[in-house]
């Protein structure tokens, strides 16, 4: 009786109350990696008067916003503008009880894996639950009774209504691949094979990242937000501690789509090559630890693009959704789906195509010199008019 | 010229786009004074179907101080200052069109050191002018990067200004009849040692944006704005250039000592925003070419007067004359009425922000609201400038 309560009552509210601490710190965190980060793509310094080096730079930003005034404008409906930041970071925080951190560890003589709850139809849930979140955005922006806003919530509700569906379609391959649907046994199944889904799924990892990028509203796909054209899009006449939601909710948001590809493409918590034996020696770096890192390159990936790309323009962005990355993702699905039916040999056979497909490409793309701009046309004596 | 019958902006011009669905009209969204990407205090008045825009009516003037009518109040002299706070960002080019005019009224000959300093403080002044130009336009379409590489150059350039006169922005650099100041010691030598590394500085913004998909995708073809219009709107400068001309009042009606340089006129093919990108990134290096031989010549003629022997009190003869410097934005010309007194009966300006802005409405019809952006940041305009 006591066991039951322990492992169904005790054990995941204590998980739930971690990982919610924990990512709502970590995003904290993040925002500080990011600026550090963009200063050093960008030549300059960065936040480093706080604590040491700038540590606490994002302790004194998150005290700051919750002290912040919070401004209603006085045409708002109230009650959606309300609840619009809810809408958006109660599903971006839901989904980390399916984000599977690691495998399973004993606490005290308790032996518990290191996610929330493994769900059978993980992978469903996570694509579900993250699309709610769109709500919030298309709310707050419409609630806000700026046009501003509204121009920032229509485009935001096109993006990512867009970009599921490829994502949809990337996820579909990994599927067919790893043969279910939970998180968990995708990475088993990779263990399985002795194969990271990356291999065979190069082109849906393409797929997934971009549409992920999409999703989350960053660069070069900021355009909900985009703040040379919108201000600040959909959160302009937000304010003080509502604000913080949507930032919350978008490093959030951003962790959940490293979590996934980490998951689906990179073998989640399993070191490189997890059935090569003489590897074996990086088995003493514990699987969370080889979670965190991968998470952390994908984070790293999105302040590169936000540290390179100028933004997309709306229709362009719609251009690429529907008429690339859709019949990508199709072709890629019946590939794929193909290679699967010969299993583990198929699947082998169709990363290693993929792969040295890549690596010619990047090869031959290095060996085109840059161009550079010289007169572009000799100047001809203009006549003075009289 | 049947294409525009009207004055483009006007309501007439305006193509209607079908009857109105379900009774909904366009929208009107104010974009302005207060927007990031104005570039100070421009004011838009949009109208847009959805996010096109079907008319821009541009509305200035929020920075106006009357400057055309406060030259009337003062001496030649303390003119200088004033025409320092009209394009902010290239005020040497200012004060050099202005003393221009009043040397040419006044009917002096300024120094050949003199001259080579002017244009050495003009190119300069350019150089930092296109590199603000080139981080807020990129800034617009959503690249940040390149702002803080340019901002790295501007900065060194405004330390030799500083070094120079004293002052960053308004400098105040140049006098009826020459320089107020000689040279200080070792200045040409550190800006020539500055300016051979430039040519590196500008492949790492090139590496950035001038192969960038994206760049490419938001520029090429956007605010196509023709030789023919441009002529017919006054437009000058690298918008002029883009489109084709190589009209460049540094060739065209030279003054000082350009002839004596040996440069060119980028001039680009497509006339849109891609091409007005090449143009000043081509102007920056050419730009480059010249303060090199500037800094030459100044180094194998260390001596000479930098100032030409000038009245204790200028008063011009009474008429009038107009002389125009090729500033970053275009063609900046003062147009002087003198009564014979010590003050200016009348100085107009020809601002090339101002009449480049009028281009806005015609270049912007049809186009995105994300296209609006890149077209202001396009033509390059100062407020202080439009506005004065």
């Amino acid at each position: 009786m006591s066991e039951s309560i322990l492992y169904y009552g005790v054990i995941p509210a204590i998980k739930a109350v971690v990982i919610v601490l924990v990512m709502a710190t970590a995003a904290g965190v993040l925002t500080l990696f990011e600026r550090r980060l963009l200063a050093l793509l960008q030549v300059r310094k960065g936040p480093n008067r706080v604590g040491w080096e700038g540590s606490l730079q994002w302790v004194a930003d998150t005290f700051k916003l919750l002290f912040k005034e919070d401004i209603v404008p006085a045409k708002a409906d109230k009650v959606v503008h309300y609840l619009a930041p809810l809408f958006i970071i109660i599903p971006a925080m839901t989904v980390f009880a399916v984000l599977p951190w690691g495998p399973e560890v004993s606490f005290f003589g308790i032996k518990t894996p290191l996610y929330a709850m493994d769900v059978n139809i993980g992978l469903l849930f996570v694509l579900a639950v993250t699309t709610i979140g769109i709500y919030g955005v298309i709310l707050a922006g419409w609630s806000s009774n700026s046009k501003y806003s509204l121009i920032g919530g229509l485009r935001s509700a096109a993006q990512l209504i867009s970009y599921e569906v490829p994502m949809g379609f990337a996820v579909a391959a990994i599927i067919v691949m790893g043969q279910t649907l939970s998180l968990v046994e995708i990475i088993e199944a990779q263990k399985r094979m002795g194969l990271w889904f990356i291999f065979p799924g190069l082109v849906a990892f393409f797929l997934y990242f971009v549409s992920g990028v999409a999703e989350t509203n960053r660069t070069p796909f900021d355009l909900p937000e985009a703040e040379s054209e919108l201000v600040a899009g959909f959160h302009t006449e937000y304010s003080g501690f509502k604000w913080s939601m949507f930032f919350l909710s978008e490093y959030a948001n951003m962790v959940t789509v490293s979590a996934i590809a980490t998951t689906l493409f990179f073998g989640g918590w399993l070191r490189p090559f997890p059935n090569v034996a003489f590897l074996s020696f990086l088995d003493f770096i514990p699987p969370i630890i080889w979670f965190l890192l991968k998470v952390s390159f994908f984070m790293f990936v999105y302040i590169w693009f936000r540290g390179t790309f100028p933004r997309y323009r709306f229709d362009q962005l719609m251009a690429l959704g529907w008429k690339f990355l859709i019949p990508l993702s199709l072709g890629n699905i019946v590939l794929v789906a193909i290679a699967a039916l010969w299993g583990k040999t198929g699947l082998t056979v169709l990363g290693t195509i993929l792969t040295i497909a890549f690596a010619a490409g990047i090869f031959l793309a290095f060996r085109v010199p840059p161009k550079r701009l010289t007169v572009i046309e000799k100047s001809r004596p203009t006549e003075v008019p009289a | 010229m049947s294409e525009h019958p009207l004055p483009p902006g006007t309501v007439a011009q305006v193509t209607e786009g079908g009857p109105p669905l379900f009774g909904l009209r366009e929208m009107e969204l104010n974009f302005g004074p207060q927007h990031p990407s104005t570039h100070g205090v421009l004011r838009l008045v949009l109208k847009v179907d959805g996010e096109k825009i079907i008319s821009a009516r541009p509305d200035v003037g929020y920075l106006h101080r009357g400057t055309e009518k406060l030259f009337e109040t003062e001496t030649y002299p303390m003119v200088v200052p004033h025409t320092d706070r009209m394009d902010y960002v290239a005020s040497a080019t200012n004060n050099h069109a202005f003393c221009l005019v009043a040397e040419k009224m006044l009917g002096l000959q300024v120094p050949k050191k003199g001259q080579y300093i002017r244009v050495l403080l003009d190119e300069l002044q350019r150089i930092s002018s296109h590199l603000l130009w080139l981080a807020t336009a990129a800034i617009d379409l959503g690249a940040i990067t390149p702002f803080f590489y340019t901002f790295r150059e501007r900065e060194v350039i405004l330390d030799f200004f500083e070094e120079y006169c004293g002052a960053r922005l308004t400098l105040n650099c140049m006098k009826i009849g020459g320089l107020p100041l000689d040279l200080t010691e070792g200045w040409v030598q550190r800006v020539a040692e500055f300016n051979a590394t430039l040519p590196a500085k500008y492949d790492e913004y090139e590496d950035l944006l001038t192969e960038n998909r994206i760049w490419k995708k938001r520029t090429i073809g956007i605010g196509v704005f023709t030789k023919e219009q441009c002529i017919e709107w006054g437009v000058t400068g690298p918008t002029l250039r883009a489109a084709g001309l190589a009209w460049d009042i540094r060739k065209a009606i030279p003054y000082e000592c350009y002839p004596e340089l040996d440069f060119e006129i980028p001039t680009g093919k497509n006339a849109d925003t891609y091409d007005r990108y090449i143009v000043r990134v081509a102007e920056l290096r050419q730009s480059q070419r010249i303060v090199a031989q500037c800094c030459d010549w100044l180094l194998k003629n260390p001596e000479g007067e930098v100032r030409a022997k000038v009245p204790r009190v200028m008063k011009p003869p009474a008429g009038d004359a107009y002389a125009a410097v090729e500033a970053p934005k275009g063609e900046l010309g003062f147009y002087l009425v003198s009564n014979g007194g010590n003050k200016p009966y009348r100085l107009h300006v020809r601002p090339p922000s101002f009449i480049n802005l009028q281009a806005l409405p015609e270049m912007a019809r049809g186009h995105l609201v994300s296209d609006l952006v890149a077209l202001i940041g396009t033509i390059d305009i100062v407020l202080g400038e439009v506005d004065r």
